[in-house]
């Protein structure tokens, strides 16, 4: 799963979706791997503006990285040169960086999705299953 | 031959050897590369800009490979670990859940361009187990989905209705959700080539179609 989804994807219990600790998900014993991904400016620019970056902040550090911008990047343009360093980071961070296996928990029910071989898995049992 | 969906609950159906057999065959890849093609069309996104699409049902990644040629990212749902494993063996690009339909699509507001669905969502209006109640998981998928949606955004889904109230049930569902659209049948008179597409659009669109 790429550090992009974990922008996108919370609890599947109804309940949490009103909650407001319940996203983004915590990340524990998670194993990364970097893959290479083609380069795609304009797919970054799209996303940025629905990326919540408090989130983005919060699941990096989960993961061992302290060292993002506490705001989110502003006016990039994929087709101006100053702007590729950070679209290239962005590209690095967001579509490169892959996490194969670990835990995400919510923190509003507790429950723990696992990521095997990069699928999480988000059947819920029966007594969570909406 | 009889239909799947009244043999075994998908994720029993599709097993290792279903997902291979499946996936390899070159009549199911070239069926399935002909839907996912017309539901891109029916979808008629906004050419030459991103677009983060949702798969549901993706299976093996057939159409999600497809979706990758046309220079869209995408993210797959299925409830087969077996057609999921078959994905991740083939390389695809998008990233892919183990997830039931029925519970939902645990995604947050807006995340979505667009969605689509390939031969899939008949499966909701099954009742596999005792309590599995079809109305409810219609209502959970159709509501969680057009959340997960951008106000506008669309969703086609190729499916394969056993009867007329199957298909009833499923845009009865998606308009209580708060879809608008309709259903678009082409080869209405082939008996064999007919096929259903469920056209919808998430509230409001900011574009004309
Ligand atoms: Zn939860």
């Amino acid at each position: 799963m790429k550090f992009l989804t974990t922008n996108f994807v919370q609890c599947a219990v109804k309940s949490c979706h009103s909650s407001l600790t319940s996203f983004p998900l915590q990340y524990e014993e998670c194993q990364l791997v970097q893959q290479e991904q083609d380069y795609n400016p304009e797919f970054i620019v799209h996303m940025l503006e629905r990326l919540d970056w408090n989130a983005i902040v919060q699941v990096a550090k989960d993961l061992g990285n302290e060292s993002l911008p506490a705001n989110k990047p502003e006016d990039l343009d994929p087709i101006m040169e100053d702007s590729q360093a950070v679209l290239r980071d962005l590209h690095t961070l967001l579509v490169e960086t892959q996490i194969v296996e670990g835990k995400m928990v919510c923190k509003n029910c507790g429950h723990i999705y696992y990521i095997k071989n990069s699928i999480p898995n988000f059947l819920l049992p029966p007594h969570l299953a909406n | 031959m009889s239909r799947p969906e009244e043999l075994a609950p998908p994720e029993v159906f599709y097993n290792d050897t279903e997902s291979f057999k499946y996936t390899s065959s070159t009549r199911v890849q070239h069926i399935q590369a002909k839907m996912t093609l017309r539901a891109l069309e029916l979808l008629n996104l906004e050419p030459d800009t991103p677009h983060f699409i949702l798969d549901l049902g993706c299976g093996s990644g057939l159409s999600g490979e497809i979706l990758t040629e046309e220079g869209y990212n995408w993210v797959g749902l299925d409830i087969s670990p077996s057609m999921l494993a078959t994905g991740l063996d083939r390389d695809v690009e998008g990233d892919l859940f183990l997830a039931d339909l029925g519970n939902g699509v645990p995604f947050r507001a807006g995340t979505f361009d667009a969605a689509i669905s390939i031969s899939a969502i008949q499966w909701l209006c099954n009742a596999d187990t005792a309590g599995v109640d079809p109305k409810k998981r219609l209502l959970t998928f159709f509501n969680t989905l057009y959340a997960s949606l951008k106000r506008g955004g669309k969703f086609v889904a190729q499916f394969y209705p056993m009867n007329d109230s199957q298909t009833e049930s499923i845009m009865g569902a998606a308009k209580v959700a708060g879809f608008g659209g309709g259903l678009v049948i082409d080869d209405p008179e082939s008996k064999r080539h007919k096929k259903y597409y469920l056209v919808l659009t998430a509230g409001m669109s900011d574009r004309q179609i």
